[in-house]
């Protein structure tokens, strides 16, 4: 097994040993501003996320709603580069596994899968997503990410066909992220009935790699609920939106911690 | 024919969220079994000839020959229904979407033509359409929202960047991610992830099937040199395809260089860009050191991309086609010209390549055919804002 990909596994294992799911925070780096953004992570690393999800700001996020999208705008305006984000995860990474989360064209703009790999290394991350490369396309990117020791964390989704999931469940490195609805990030009112039977079948798939949901989770309840099922659990564009409401870098770390310290309550429920 | 291409060369490919693969499968399935389906094409070929108007004309500028000094062809497209090339693709996709039961139609603009071809599609066949469009383009382009909305289409604003075409198409992506299972997506023109390249090419190529009928009819001998404007690349691989295999046969793309290349205030993604993602496909795109897609600049909305189709970049790395930019004070003057020499008023897209042609006449013997791919009517406030003429 990868370096990374043991951080990742080692993170989920904890959780589940205490009798629970893992909680994975999503950030934007850089948002607000790049001091809000170290003060986020921060705030989740002592906070009680298991692993902490970082995007990466893009100015063309097709998988991203209107709070995440909307993010990553301001981050750019702000200056935001690829380097505010490895900042941000140099600054956590000894603390919480730190998977990023990053769009094709950043990569390689960054000189392609071998040589981002190296730079996410060296800012200690322990897996990369992304959302816009699906099993198939450049696979030379995967190869390169894990023959670095980056776990390569694939997306499955609701409208992934059973034998499509058997072979990106094969795949995968570190966890498997399931997208929960069809559509792109952000909060939902209501997680969809099908949800439990997705994640069975999904697991299933998965043997002993983790499954981790995502996309419309926004409160501590539907943190709970999907805990249930799943290995884990990220909440993304809600707390975004906390970060964002704070005004200061003090206020966003303490209106994003005090989400997390409700959800970790709600998960060991 | 043969079997739908995922990539020319390294160029094209899916990078999409995982939620649309099982749609472009699906897309991809149907349009192999639809493009030669003989009840499909009958209907296509009715409509095209009743309803768009096909062929349009291949037509010889005199005054225009004169001028540059050698016989140029217009491949009229501007005399297509609504005005433009893109109802070729439009009604084409539509009637595949009807095929796939598909009843809610989405579309980007952003010169407006490809939003009223997609309403007019979509009236006719009575599905619904959203058309989303960036508020700059909006802007520029009042009369096409007002034609949109008469047929019945809604014009969903997008605020996001820029305003214009790439935050359009990506607030059409979204959507799509979002209603899938019920929708189909009607890209404008000759990007996007596989197989949407292909699809509209091949709905496109009647453009360059025509014109090499025509011109073999007229001369009885190819062009020299075939030549169209490229934003994404649609009507420029439309009238490219049919000639690609003419080794004898010159294929100029003209992209919108803006206010210069050397100001950064450009659309040219084949002379100035890099090789990157946009939109889905890997192709020659406008962007920064970090990644970041730039705005693009143009005074022609349909040409106002920081990207353009994979196949083109393909064919400028073979050297089978060659692309260069014209200015915005460039595409201006050719608009007036042919204007004043032939009574044709260009789309300020098409207007590109009627500058190119001015500046670089054909030496020696034979013709070019140059494609007019739209007709101007809708860029004359614009024109008047940005030239102080007023009539």
């Amino acid at each position: 097994m990868i370096a990374g990909e043991q951080r990742i596994r080692a993170a989920f294992d904890a959780a589940r040993a205490e009798g629970r799911a893992a909680l994975m925070p999503y950030m934007m780096a850089g948002f607000p501003d790049r001091e809000s953004g170290l003060a986020v992570a921060a705030a989740y690393a002592d906070a009680g996320a298991d692993l902490v999800e970082l995007g990466v700001p893009y100015s063309d996020p097709l998988a991203d709603g209107p709070t995440n999208h909307a993010a990553a705008t301001r981050a750019l305006a702000e200056g935001a580069t690829l380097r505010t984000a490895l900042e941000a995860c140099e600054a956590i990474a000894d603390k919480v596994p730190v998977v990023l989360m990053i769009y094709t064209n950043m990569v390689l703009a960054h000189g392609g899968g071998e040589e981002f790999a190296k730079l996410a290394r060296a800012a200690g991350a322990a897996g990369v997503i992304v959302p816009d490369l699906p099993l198939g396309e450049d696979e030379g990117i995967r190869d390169a990410f894990g023959a670095a020791g980056l776990a390569m964390v694939p997306l499955v989704a609701p409208t992934t066909p059973d034998e499509r999931r058997r072979r990106i469940c094969a795949v995968a490195k570190g966890f498997i992220y399931l997208v929960s609805t069809v559509g792109t990030t952000g909060e939902r009112g209501e997680l969809p009935p099908e949800l439990a039977a997705l994640v069975a079948a999904t697991k299933a798939d998965a043997g002993e790699t983790p499954v981790a949901v995502g996309f419309g989770i926004g409160t501590p309840a539907q943190a709970a609920e999907v805990g249930k099922v799943a290995d884990g659990v990220i909440v993304g564009s809600r707390l975004v939106r906390a970060a964002g409401e704070g005004g200061s870098p003090a206020a966003a770390a303490d209106s994003v911690a005090e989400f997390l310290a409700e959800a970790r309550v709600a998960l060991a429920g | 024919m043969s079997a739908i291409e995922q990539r020319f060369g390294p160029y094209g490919g899916r990078y999409v969220p995982e939620t649309l693969i099982a749609a472009l499968d699906e897309l991809t399935a149907a349009w192999e079994a639809t493009r030669e389906d003989p009840e499909y094409l009958a209907r296509l070929g009715g409509l095209r000839r009743d309803y768009i108007g096909r062929p349009t004309p291949l037509y010889l500028a005199e005054r225009l020959s004169e001028r540059v000094g050698s016989r140029v062809y217009l491949k009229r497209e501007d005399l297509a229904h609504t005005g433009a090339h893109k109802i070729n693709n439009a009604l084409g996709q539509a009637l595949l979407a009807q095929r796939m039961g598909k009843a809610r139609i989405i579309a980007e603009t952003g010169a407006g033509q490809h939003g009223v071809a997609t309403a007019t599609a979509c009236a006719l066949l009575g599905l619904e359409c959203i058309v989303y469009m960036g508020t700059e383009d909006i802007r520029r382009q009042a009369p096409n929202v007002e034609r949109m909305k008469l047929l019945g289409a809604e014009v969903a604003a997008v605020d996001a960047g820029a305003r214009t075409l790439k935050e359009a198409t990506s607030a059409a992506i979204r959507d799509w991610v979002a209603n899938v299972e019920t929708t189909h997506y009607v890209i404008g023109s000759a990007v996007g992830p596989a197989p949407y390249p292909v699809l509209v090419r091949d709905l496109q190529r009647v453009i360059g099937e025509e014109a090499r009928e025509q011109a073999l009819a007229a001369e009885g001998v190819l062009p020299r040199r075939v030549i169209a404007c490229i934003g994404g690349g649609s009507n420029a691989i439309g009238i490219f395809a049919p000639f690609l295999d003419d080794a004898e046969v010159a294929l100029i793309g003209v992209e919108a260089g803006g206010d210069g290349i050397e100001t950064g205030r450009h659309g040219a993604s084949l002379n100035a860009g890099t090789t990157g993602v946009l939109h889905g496909s890997l192709s020659a795109i406008v962007a920064d050191e970090d990644g970041q897609i730039l705005e693009a600049h143009s005074v022609s909305a349909g040409l106002d991309y920081p990207g353009t189709g994979p196949q083109h970049a393909y064919l400028r790395d073979t050297g089978r086609a060659a692309y260069f930019p014209v200015t915005d004070a460039g595409a201006l003057a050719a608009l007036r010209e042919l204007s004043r020499l032939e009574g044709i008023i260009p789309a300020l897209e098409s207007s590109h390549a009627v500058a190119w042609l001015l500046e670089n006449p054909l030496a020696g013997e034979g013709f070019d055919v140059l494609c007019l791919s739209g007709r101007g009517d809708k860029d004359l406030a614009e024109y008047v804002r940005r030239t102080g003429e007023v009539s």
